[in-house]
């Protein structure tokens, strides 16, 4: 059925995979940096739906699924460092990086 | 549908999946970046090479490496604790990928025969995408420099280590 269907289908499908691998981990984990790397899984699933329609959409010329894709890199490239810092103060502070247990927001 | 893709696509969910799987952390952080890797050769699979060595340079050469240096300062004594890597509501957040995976599958499926059909690869090449840069997307490019610079000056500020009784 999909073999030979719109290759775009399988490309969707691939990014619809990764996203849900993404957001299990992102509910299911309890470290923190885990979480983080499924928020990653998720932002790359969507950049991979970006190109994909950039490729076989109507007027790919104009690059918009492309920049689209390249400002999302940046983005969570940003998205992930701060992400990161929060862990590692979180880590100093409370010894811990299991999100089960910050249940607490005063210090 | 090519043999490629079907590899690639093998690859990078399987380096996904092993990156949410795994135990050990350090495991999950290289299993990640065979994903990040297998993602940017499925870009290339596209034609989007430009995307594809961003995606290199930004995800398997940069955030990788991040995620790594997180996961090894914040390695404590007691890892392994009772309870294991997942949480307690761990059926409820599988069961809301699931539900996600089963309505964006049913969608994409749905939707088959109105999708596109194969056309000729489309052309572009870095002198493309830096005239789109420095052109239409101009102001959306130094508001992501912009960005850059406060969150990554951000991070260093929240991660920095506060000496006690420091000034």
């Amino acid at each position: 059925m999909i073999g030979s269907a719109s290759p775009l289908a399988g490309y969707l499908l691939v990014a619809a995979l990764m996203f849900a691998i993404g957001l299990a981990g992102a509910l299911t984990r309890r470290n923190a940096i885990l979480v983080l790397i499924g928020i990653e899984l998720m932002l790359n699933a969507a950049n991979l739906n970006l190109i994909a329609f950039w490729r076989y959409g109507p007027h790919p010329e104009a690059l918009t699924g492309m920049m689209f894709a390249i400002f999302s890199i940046a983005v969570a490239a940003a998205e992930a460092a701060v992400g990161l810092g929060l862990v590692i103060q979180i880590h100093r502070h409370a010894k811990t990086t299991d999100v089960d247990q910050m249940n607490r927001m005063k210090g | 549908m090519s043999f490629v893709f079907y590899v690639l696509a093998a690859m990078t969910l399987a380096g996904a999946l092993a990156a949410v799987l795994l135990k050990n952390l350090v495991h999950c952080a290289l299993s990640l970046t065979v994903a990040f890797a297998g993602l940017a050769l499925l870009f290339l699979e596209l034609g989007a090479q430009f995307v594809a060595f961003v995606q290199i340079l930004v995800y398997v050469g940069a955030v990788a490496i991040l995620v790594v240096f997180a996961i090894l300062l914040t390695r404590s004594a007691e890892t392994p604790k009772a309870g294991g890597v997942f949480s307690r509501t761990w059926l409820a957040g599988l069961s809301v990928a699931a539900a996600v995976f089963a309505v964006l599958g049913w969608a994409v499926l749905e939707s088959t025969p109105w999708l596109p059909q194969t056309t000729e690869a489309p052309a572009a090449d870095v002198e493309q995408i830096g005239e789109a840069l420095m052109s239409r997307y101009v102001l959306p490019l130094e508001i992501v420099a912009l960005l850059l610079t406060a969150a990554l000056i951000g991070a260093v500020i929240v991660a920095m280590h506060e000496k006690e009784g420091a000034q």
